[in-house]
């Protein structure tokens, strides 16, 4: 396998700085390596609704870039991820469209193959490390913590696209949080988008559909949801924001990314992972939190 | 007597279009939101601010930034040693011919008191300096016109600042290298500082001079005597050298002469050293007085934005000191197009086509907008769509060499700019989410809420409200061929096969949130299918639903006929963005204010 190139989405270098830092920390205590690539730019997903040829030739010249230097993608923004493989298979369907858009990128030195793989970080934890190889790094583990967990839709759909799993009884992610201890709850809403495309479109509507998600979230016992995407992040904080504005935010689960639920578990300061004092006990995850048991030989030195 | 005149008419363009320009950053406001102040008010803000850091612990920041950022220049060095290296070679040099060549009798002679130009180390030093001018230029060069790509915009001003360098270096390097073999230059010392020489000693000493210092005389030429020489050399030692360097130590200006030498004696009949030296003073006059409008200007102001940035916090200082701070930052760009190398969008620009797009190219716009000249429609709507079409990736910021908060200065503008009524249709993607965090908390909700209506009003959505109530009978199918271009992907095939059965709707998380906005949608999912069928473009255009679609893919993930439902709303949605951008904009030229 090639070494992986990590896709910083755009959003998180100002709005969700944590991401990058947790994202870093976690990548390190598994073991994966990987390489940044500053030149990489926009997906192209947020240029579909207006003109869906730049977005192809955004998401291309990543494709592209990655390629020119011998790396495999790994996002963890579904919206990245679902833009680059739609793009990837627009790309192997429609030759003309390949060629015209190598054509502009090569002004830029740039030729896409059809070569390079995408995965979202959760395929590379699941599918490529594997449970045990995580497992066996854990320093600790949730007991007794209920979360909800959120794909994301881009992450699911469309299936033909991006085939990450089954697109209506989705359980990847859901074995990943269970890695960690916490009980992946089912819940209502799961699948249904956190909507997130409509804020400062429609936010009425964004607020609706954000809202009953993280209500059915409630319903279900969660004390947090589980997000892997930074749009979703984003729009659970400011669902939370106006929840609290409005003093309705009491027993609003909050949203986690992933690799803060499971950085815990690896040992890593909450600093790195973007989780303040007030946050750890908000959310219970410092409650929850047990040291993993040694290993048998540990314990009998330790007896003797 | 009329080059201190020059001098002085050349200073006083420099000082009042410096006051001019600096006075700009307080007369002058991009933001929308800065409570009413006079520029007076702003500068005693301004001054309030500077006080207020100067004697504060923030000092020691101001100290490390002028000496990391500003003297070495490290932010460069980290982005780009090929740039760092063309940036210390320009303005190491500049700052050394500046100081102890431009600025000799103010400077180096009140320093030294042995100064004296054509004496060593100064002889040295300048040419050394002039070189590295040079290999900055040509690095500069390279980089904007024969580099591998990409490369960065290249504006006139750009061109003509490096073509101003250029003439002042290659004619200072081409006087000196006249003076050397130039027998009048010769002769004019010695009327100073050989006067009382006999016939025979000047012969002695000139042919010393040609042989050695490669005067080109009209008298002589080698080879001499070795008593001449000698005699020459004497002479020589008693009044020349103390103060007169060989000519190789002007290495560049030495290599020069020497290729030059056959044209010497002509070109000294026609006073070719008096010339050079008028050009290469009218040069550097010439470029003195255009500082304060052009780039050069960033000798001073970019020090300030990186000084500035560095103890500003966005969130305590003062609203009159950020607007003045943001008028400022616009005058330390020098259009190196770092920024736009690093542009995560700047490949868009391939396929719409706006140079606005480009962090580096809205800052002239936003300069033109801030100076509150009448901007085009259309400049407006290329400006707005550059400021919008923007994913908030913060690279821009992180890239200028300068400090300048650039993320910062597009979410002022943009609502500035978002008040001229413009409908701005990047406001319906998902790039609004940024707006919606930000200016959605900040503004009232009028002015948040304006822009969006504009922009759906124009783009039609919305229209077909009244559908249900009133159903007309349908048209005639449109001519119209929106999906001719939307690539082989998107054929006939992906809706064809729709049988109406719902699904799709059914699916939608839009449709289900609230039946009474379901009822605002226009048409429905499984609607505008079939309505694309009928080619009833109108229809679809009209109905508010493309704009609320979150394209979760639930519709076309669940529709039992495959039928690319998500994806044909996004080809409708680019084609109704298209033909609104046509309606509104088709050969408007008239002033926006």
């Amino acid at each position: 396998m090639k070494r992986l190139a990590l896709f910083r989405c755009c959003v998180t270098s100002l709005r969700l700085q944590h991401y990058e830092t947790a994202t870093n920390a976690v990548l390190g205590a598994l073991g994966v390596v990987f390489d940044d690539v500053p030149a990489f730019g926009c997906c192209g997903y947020p240029l579909k609704n207006y003109d869906f040829k730049a977005y192809v030739l955004s998401a291309a010249r990543n494709l592209a870039l990655a390629e020119k230097k011998y790396l495999d993608i790994m996002t963890s923004c579904n919206c990245c991820y679902g833009s680059l493989k739609q793009a990837q298979k627009l790309l192997a369907e429609d030759l003309d469209l390949l060629r015209d858009i190598n054509g502009m990128l090569s002004k830029e030195g740039l030729y896409y193959r059809r070569e390079v793989q995408v995965f979202s970080v959760l395929e590379v934890y699941h599918d490529l490390l594997g449970a045990g190889a995580i497992q066996k790094r854990l320093t600790a583990t949730y007991d007794g913590l209920k979360v909800a967990t959120h794909y994301g839709c881009h992450l699911l759909r469309p299936s033909n696209v991006v085939a990450f799993d089954h697109p209506l009884a989705p359980k990847k992610f859901d074995d990943l949080v269970a890695l960690t201890g916490a009980q992946s709850v089912p819940w209502e809403k799961k699948l249904e988008c956190c909507g997130s495309p409509m804020g400062g479109v429609n936010d009425g509507l964004a607020e609706s559909l954000g809202r009953a998600k993280l209500d059915a979230a409630r319903q279900a016992g969660a004390e947090l949801v589980c997000v892997i995407c930074p749009y979703c992040q984003i729009q659970f904080d400011w669902i939370h924001a106006r929840a609290a504005q409005a003093d309705q935010a009491d027993g609003l689960p909050p949203a986690l990314y992933y690799h803060q639920l499971l950085g815990l578990c690896l040992g890593i300061d909450p600093q790195h992972l973007g989780l303040t004092a007030r946050q750890l006990q908000a959310t219970g995850l410092q409650a929850a939190l047990r040291p993993v048991a040694k290993a048998p030989a540990a314990e009998a030195s330790t007896a003797a | 007597m009329i080059e201190t005149v020059l001098l002085y008419l050349a200073l006083a363009v420099f000082a009042a279009g410096s006051v001019y320009r600096i006075s700009a950053w307080f007369r002058h406001d991009i933001r929308s939101d800065t409570p009413p102040a006079t520029p007076g008010a702003r500068f005693g803000a301004a001054l309030k601010g500077i006080a207020a850091t100067v004697f504060s612990p923030k000092l020691f920041t101001l100290i490390r930034v002028f000496v990391m950022d500003v003297l070495l220049q490290i932010r460069l060095l980290q982005r780009s040693p090929y740039r760092w290296v063309m940036h210390i070679c320009l303005y190491g040099g500049f700052m050394v011919l500046l100081l102890l060549h431009a600025m000799d009798g103010l400077i180096t002679a009140k320093l030294f008191s042995n100064y004296q130009s054509t004496a060593n180390p100064w002889v040295f030093i300048r040419d050394f300096a002039g070189l590295l001018v040079i290999v900055g230029v040509v690095m500069a060069l390279r980089r904007r016109f024969f580099g591998a790509a990409p490369r960065p915009l290249t504006a006139k001003a750009d061109t003509l600042l490096i073509a101003i360098l250029a003439v002042v270096l290659l004619s200072g390097i081409v006087l000196k290298a006249s003076k050397i073999t130039s027998h009048t230059s010769y002769l004019d010392m010695v009327d100073v500082y050989a006067a009382t020489f006999e016939e025979e000693e000047l012969n002695a000493l000139e042919a010393y001079w040609v042989d050695q210092y490669h005067v080109v005389s009209p008298n002589m030429t080698g080879p001499f005597e070795p008593e001449t020489l000698e005699a020459g050399e004497e002479l020589h030692e008693m009044a020349c050298a103390e103060c007169h360097a060989r000519p190789n130590w002007a290495f560049t200006s030495f290599a020069v002469a020497k290729a030059g030498k056959r044209f010497a004696l002509r070109l000294d009949a026609l006073n070719f050293p008096g010339l050079m030296w008028w050009l290469h003073y009218l040069a550097c006059m010439l470029g003195l007085a255009y500082v304060p409008f052009s780039k050069m200007f960033h000798f001073f102001t970019t020090p300030l934005s990186l000084m500035t940035n560095a103890v500003t916090d966005k969130h305590t200082a003062s609203p009159l000191n950020l607007a003045t701070k943001q008028m400022m930052e616009l005058d330390a760009c020098m259009h190196c197009g770092a920024c736009s190398l690093a542009c995560s969008v700047a490949v868009t620009v391939a396929e719409v086509p706006n140079a606005l797009i480009l962090p580096s190219e809205k800052i002239p716009a936003i300069r033109e907008l801030a100076a509150g000249k009448p901007l085009t429609a259309n400049r407006v709507r290329r400006l707005q769509q550059g400021l919008h079409l923007c994913t908030n990736c913060n690279h821009c910021t992180e890239a200028c060499p300068a400090g300048i908060q650039l993320t910062d200065l597009w979410a002022a503008v943009k609502e500035t700019v978002l008040q001229k009524g413009v409908p701005e249709f990047l406001l319906l993607s998902p790039l609004s989410v940024h707006r919606g965090v930000t200016a959605g908390a900040a503004l009232d909700s009028d002015r948040y809420r304006e822009p969006l209506e504009t922009a759906l009003g124009a783009v039609g959505g919305g229209r077909l409200t009244e559908f249900r109530q009133d159903p007309q009978p349908l048209a005639v199918p449109g001519s119209e061929k929106v999906f001719a271009l939307a690539g082989q992907w998107m054929q006939p095939e992906a809706y064809a096969a729709c049988y109406r059965c719902m699904t799709c709707t059914s699916a939608c998380p839009v449709v289900r949130d609230n039946p009474d906005e379901a009822a605002k949608l226009g048409l429905l999912p499984h609607q505008i299918m079939y309505a694309v069928k009928l080619r009833q473009w109108d229809l679809i255009f009209d109905s508010r639903m493309l704009w609320d679609c979150v394209g979760c893919y639930q519709c076309q993930e669940q529709c039992p006929q495959s039928v690319q439902v998500a994806d044909v709303l996004y080809v409708l949605k680019n084609q109704a963005i298209s033909r609104a951008v046509a309606r509104e904009f088709a050969g408007d030229r008239k002033g926006v204010q």
